[in-house]
């Protein structure tokens, strides 16, 4: 099989300290496809990319490129060989302009001297090709991220790549914008070159995959070279090792009064004053496109952001959020969107992450550290929460996802909070971990604890919510019950509308 | 929640020796070092010598507890050295003005807290980077000490103001323990304390891991971050004024560079310049390494123009060394 299957990994094995990533990993992508790599967090795929991009030396295995058996020593001489991973953080230089970021590292020339005329001319025909109208001349910053994106393919394209590996390209992309991505990767399969495609969104394995080899716990279990006629149960069941009916298993219950008012909240991401109702152990999802103010007006209830007019009223209590301090104090916590800028602090242990808000509780004075109470709190979410750490002592940007996830509830759980806000809790978590984090949630509210998620996943919010609220373009559009929820119905309500509304209901802010 | 490994397993054997190093690697160096020294350099183990050494790394020694903390949040201070001559000089003018040493040591304490609580305020609460803010009061608190003491020398005639600086205790057989070194070896304890057993240590280290998430957290940076450098200030201001009592005059252009050498002790024993990562242990040990080294090239007679190069040498290869274990463990 020569050139039918054009990237091949061979009994690719490696250990990190206390744990083994991938073992025995072997199979092989044809060319001329888009194969999807499934697995859970912490199953390997990323550990897969890394050994495909050069950043990891596998222990033992190779990869075959063509036939041809390869150990990349670095990520330039992968790339030298055609690979190119696009990660879900892009590697751009916002501050530079698009033809610069395309041929960073080769700028066309001579001695030094870069040819500019040349570079541009260069950089538009790539984004031509991919059918793509941006300025060469354009600071990379000023463009939307689902362009930056088609710049980062560009990139990898103006580099030769035969391989191309995308890594969850579609989190932070609209729609259209993941239509727009698609319609550029099936041009890539049509080139014949090897597209590896890693989403934990099954919809769009269905859409855009022609294979799908899925890995669980570091091997490789089943490859399917042809995606038609397999279902999303089984690609699920494989991944988790068991079969899940319903991820999300909801848990009807009665909510009771009234815990969390939110009076005409207004900030600078706002465009109208936000108003709404969370009631005790009530779960109220938050929808909307990417930008449509739901993380903002997260952040103005929190108090991260100071609000600019507007009050809560917390338990029939008016107050005004000022910092994350005091909220956190009153009953409200925040699980930030982005984990490892807003969430964890990389470095330190798990038990500190745990324990850094809900210490003030057992340390006399709010002072004096009570190492074993901490200790104590901290092993008893571990075990709790199903937290997978070799140790306490771990730091905790070595865990999954999945189990930073966890420790921030945890963080929370020991708070006792009234009221949670979620900021779209299961991003980028595994197929199992997410109907674990489900569960805490289903358990909060019937608890009595009011619970907002903030999610852009439809099938999400309707799994897990009982009332939604839509918003659109920085304000509240509407509010649907859980019976009454339908796909259509929330799309309709969260895509932009594209005649500008009336000046009159814009301009709302003297409302409150 | 279902089939899972155990939540907590057992550590591997690697990375339990692995652990063991990062808890005690450069004391290892330490032990060693000082051993070749014993062996290798005449009047090194000298109770007399040690005396000499650790009386040589008490002022570095007391500043770099403070230092820790600031490297720990994720900013340093560049102003030490000039605020070390500065207290120094003022302590002493005040004495003499006052015939007060009670008044003269709290003025050059406290001019020390100012300048820290001007440094932490600029950093934390406007946001100017501490590059900058130290860089300047560094200039500004040498100024100062240049105009205190008109640019020259000031001697104490109060004989009481040199306690502090040369009173020693005995302790047995000729080991006799300095005052100022007393106040590094409590000064190592305390702030080992604050950093490992209070809320406002484990804030630090969590302000220099991640400050938007510790305050997400709740956590009060601005306030951690404020308090650390006139902690600093304090600090830096109390070793200014033994050093002036111990050389009996305080002198405004003492301690050129001092900065970089307690930055670079606590970088030597694994501080992180990045935040987030550092141990008092580990701090100890830097400062010792170097007074060490110090002491034996001293001791060799080795010139003071080669002296410079050993010490950037020992930094750079204990930096390289800790970047080797990254590569390692990857």
């Amino acid at each position: 099989m020569p050139d039918s299957s054009h990237l091949q990994f061979d009994s690719i094995t490696k250990t990190f300290p206390g744990v083994k990533a991938l073992s025995d990993v072997s199979f092989s992508v044809r060319s001329g496809s888009v194969h999807a790599l499934l697995g859970e967090n912490g199953a390997g795929k990323s550990t897969l990319l890394k050994i495909l991009s050069g950043v990891y030396r596998p222990d033992a295995g190779k990869l075959l490129l063509g036939g041809e058996p390869h150990v990349f020593r670095s990520t330039a001489e992968a790339i030298r060989r055609g690979v190119a991973v696009i990660y879900q953080e892009l590697h751009l230089v916002p501050e530079m302009t698009v033809a610069e970021n395309l041929y960073l590292g080769h700028f066309p020339g001579r001695f030094g001297w870069v040819n500019r005329r040349k570079m541009r001319a260069d950089a538009l025909r790539q984004l031509e090709m991919l059918g793509e109208n941006i300025s060469p001349r354009a600071r990379l910053s000023s463009l939307p991220i689902g362009q930056r994106q088609m710049v980062e393919i560009a990139k990898s394209l103006a580099r030769d790549a035969t391989v191309i590996a995308f890594d969850e390209p579609t989190s932070s992309l609209s729609a259209r914008e993941t239509d727009r991505l698609f319609a550029v990767i099936r041009q890539l399969r049509d080139q014949g070159r090897v597209v590896l495609y890693v989403s934990h969104r099954m919809e769009e394995i269905f859409q855009i995959c022609d294979a799908a080899t899925v890995l669980r716990d570091g091997r490789h279990v089943e490859t399917f070279t042809n995606l038609s006629g397999v279902t999303r149960d089984t690609l699920v069941q494989r991944m988790v090792g068991r079969s899940i009916t319903d991820i999300f298993g909801y848990r009807p219950r009665t909510s009771g009064e009234a815990v969390l008012e939110i009076l005409g909240l207004t900030g600078k991401a706002l465009s109208a004053p936000a108003s709404c109702v969370l009631h005790r152990g009530e779960i109220l999802g938050f929808f909307g496109l990417i930008g449509a103010g739901r993380s903002e007006l997260m952040r103005l209830i929190y108090g991260a952001d100071k609000p600019t007019g507007g009050s809560i009223m917390l338990d029939n209590r008016a107050q005004r959020p000022r910092k994350p301090s005091l909220s956190i104090r009153r009953g409200i916590v925040l699980c930030p969107e982005d984990r490892k800028k807003d969430g964890i602090i990389p470095v330190r242990s798990v038990a500190e992450n745990i324990n850094i808000s809900g210490r003030r509780r057992f340390s006399p004075l709010r002072f004096i550290i009570a190492p074993r109470r901490e200790k104590q709190n901290a092993q008893s979410f571990v075990q709790r929460l199903g937290i997978k750490t070799p140790s306490l002592n771990q730091p905790i940007k070595l865990l999954s996802g999945g189990n930073q996830q966890k420790v921030i509830l945890a963080r929370w759980l020991c708070e006792d909070p009234k009221v949670v806000l979620l900021d779209e809790p299961t991003r980028g978590i595994d197929v199992g971990a997410k109907s674990e984090i489900y569960n805490i949630i289903f358990s909060l509210a019937e608890k009595g604890v009011g619970v907002i998620v903030v999610s852009s996943e439809l099938p999400e919010v309707m799994g897990v919510c009982d009332r939604i609220i839509v918003m659109r373009q920085g304000r509240i559009s509407g509010v649907v019950e859980r019976a009454g929820a339908t796909q259509e119905k929330l799309l309709e309500l969260a895509l932009p509308i594209s005649d500008p509304q009336p000046l009159t209901s814009v301009d709302t802010r003297k409302a409150s | 929640m279902t089939a899972q490994s155990p939540p907590i397993q057992g550590k591997t054997a690697g990375a339990h020796l692995r652990g063991v190093w990062e808890k005690t690697g450069m004391l290892v160096v330490l032990v060693v070092l000082l051993t070749c020294f014993t062996i290798f350099v005449p009047y090194f183990a000298t109770w007399r010598n040690a005396t000499g050494l650790s009386l040589s790394i008490a002022t570095i020694g007391i500043i770099s507890c403070t230092m820790l903390f600031c490297l720990a949040s994720g900013d340093f201070d560049l102003s030490v050295g000039s605020v070390v001559a500065m207290s120094g000089v003022l302590s002493a003018v005040v004495t003499n003005s006052t015939n007060s040493v009670t008044l003269g040591i709290a003025a050059g304490v406290a001019a020390g807290g100012v300048v820290g609580l001007f440094n932490g305020f600029v950093i934390a609460y406007i946001g100017i980077n501490a590059l900058i803010t130290t860089l300047a009061s560094m200039q500004i608190a040498r100024g100062l000490a240049f105009i205190f003491s008109h640019g020259i020398a000031v001697g104490v005639s109060n004989p009481d103001f040199f306690t502090l600086g040369i009173s020693q205790t005995h302790l047995f057989g000729q080991l006799f323990i300095p005052t100022p070194v007393w106040v590094m070896i409590i000064s190592f304890l305390v702030f080992a304390t604050l950093l490992n057993r209070t809320t406002f240590g484990r804030n630090t280290l969590a302000v220099g891991g991640n400050a938007e998430a510790a305050r997400l957290a709740g956590v009060a940076v601005v306030r951690t971050k404020i308090i650390i450098f006139t902690l600093q200030g304090l600090m830096a201001g109390f070793a200014g004024v033994i050093e002036a009592s111990r050389f009996t005059s305080g002198q405004p252009n003492a301690d050129l560079g001092l900065e970089l050498d307690v930055i670079s002790a606590c970088v030597l024993g694994g501080v992180s310049l990045t935040g987030g990562i550092g141990t008092m242990m580990g701090v100890v040990v830097g400062v010792f390494i170097m007074g060490a080294v110090t002491n034996a090239m001293n001791l060799l007679n080795i010139d003071t123009f080669y002296q410079y190069i050993v010490r950037g040498g020992i930094l750079i290869t204990a930096v390289l060394i800790d970047k080797l274990k990254q590569w390692l463990a990857a």
